[in-house]
């Protein structure tokens, strides 16, 4: 029988590879009499799609929102580029 | 060297710069450290610029450069702080489970539907802090999986750990986040009745 600190540490692997059967089937069997299991893996995916979603938060090219490039850095770019045009 | 017609890199930093940034920022969480790369990559890019074959976007061939300066970007953290003892210690969990390893106060019932989640778009700041607060190789290691996409054999090789070592990692990186976000989201917005 699988612990939670096993099915907890399967749960994240299972995310990442595909597990054995034997495994599989012990995840699966505890997940089905340890609502808390169920919940951590619930939760996992929900991370998992956060992340998702962060990464599509980008935005266009041209669009401004949160964080942008500081006036110094802007300028240093550009200096850096119109260096190495001439170089 | 003849410059396709439609390139014209005068307008890429005020064009792309704070897309590029964005990019850079989410996945450094470093201001500096994303500065240089998206300078890194106009410059790599107006060195390269011959191959850009028109076939994509410019800002999707920039980002392509990005990527590869970011993954270079890692390799060489990685190399300067290797794992450390804290990175494959004791699971998160430990105190919240049993001497059998089972729970003694399981993770809580965060309600609410994740797309009205979402809506409030705070949730993805609290993340972005959540994960600032991890440390380095559990970040990066979760970023690269998880924000960037990556299979875990590529992640191990730009972060040179062991496939194994890699599943141990994110599983402490995907509880330490699951612990903050319990604490510092639904902790927090329980009381609301949200």
């Amino acid at each position: 029988m699988l612990s939670c600190k096993d099915v907890t540490k399967l749960l994240s692997e299972s995310m990442d590879r595909s597990l054995p059967l034997g495994k599989r089937i012990g995840v699966r069997l505890h997940l089905l009499i340890c609502k808390f299991c169920a919940r951590y893996e619930r939760q996992l995916l929900l991370i998992r799609e956060t992340a998702r979603r962060l990464a599509a938060t980008m935005g266009a090219p041209g669009e401004s929102f949160g964080e942008t490039l500081s006036v110094e850095a802007r300028e240093r770019t550009r200096e850096s580029m119109k260096k190495s045009e001439k170089g | 060297m003849a410059n396709p017609a439609n390139l014209d890199t005068s307008v890429w930093v005020d064009r792309y710069g704070d897309y590029l940034f964005r990019y850079a920022m989410l996945r450094l969480r470093d201001r500096p450290a994303a500065e240089d790369m998206v300078q890194e990559t106009f410059l790599a890019a107006l060195k390269g610029r011959g191959t850009f074959s028109g076939d994509s976007s410019e800002a999707t061939w920039l980002v392509g450069i990005l990527k590869h300066k970011i993954a270079d970007h890692f390799r060489r953290r990685a190399r300067e702080a290797p794992l450390e003892e804290g990175d494959l210690g004791e699971h998160p969990d430990a105190g919240h489970m049993d001497g059998r390893g089972h729970w003694t106060t399981g993770p809580a019932e965060w309600g609410g539907n994740p797309a009205d989640l979402y809506r409030q778009g705070e949730i993805l700041d609290r993340f972005r802090m959540c994960l600032s607060e991890l440390s380095p190789n559990h970040a990066n290691a979760f970023t690269l999986r998880e924000i960037e996409g990556l299979g875990t054999a590529e992640i191990c090789k730009v972060l040179g750990v062991s496939e194994t070592n890699l599943w141990v990692i994110l599983h402490r990186a995907r509880a330490l986040l699951r612990r903050c976000l319990e604490a510092r989201w639904f902790g927090t917005t329980a009381g609301k009745g949200s």
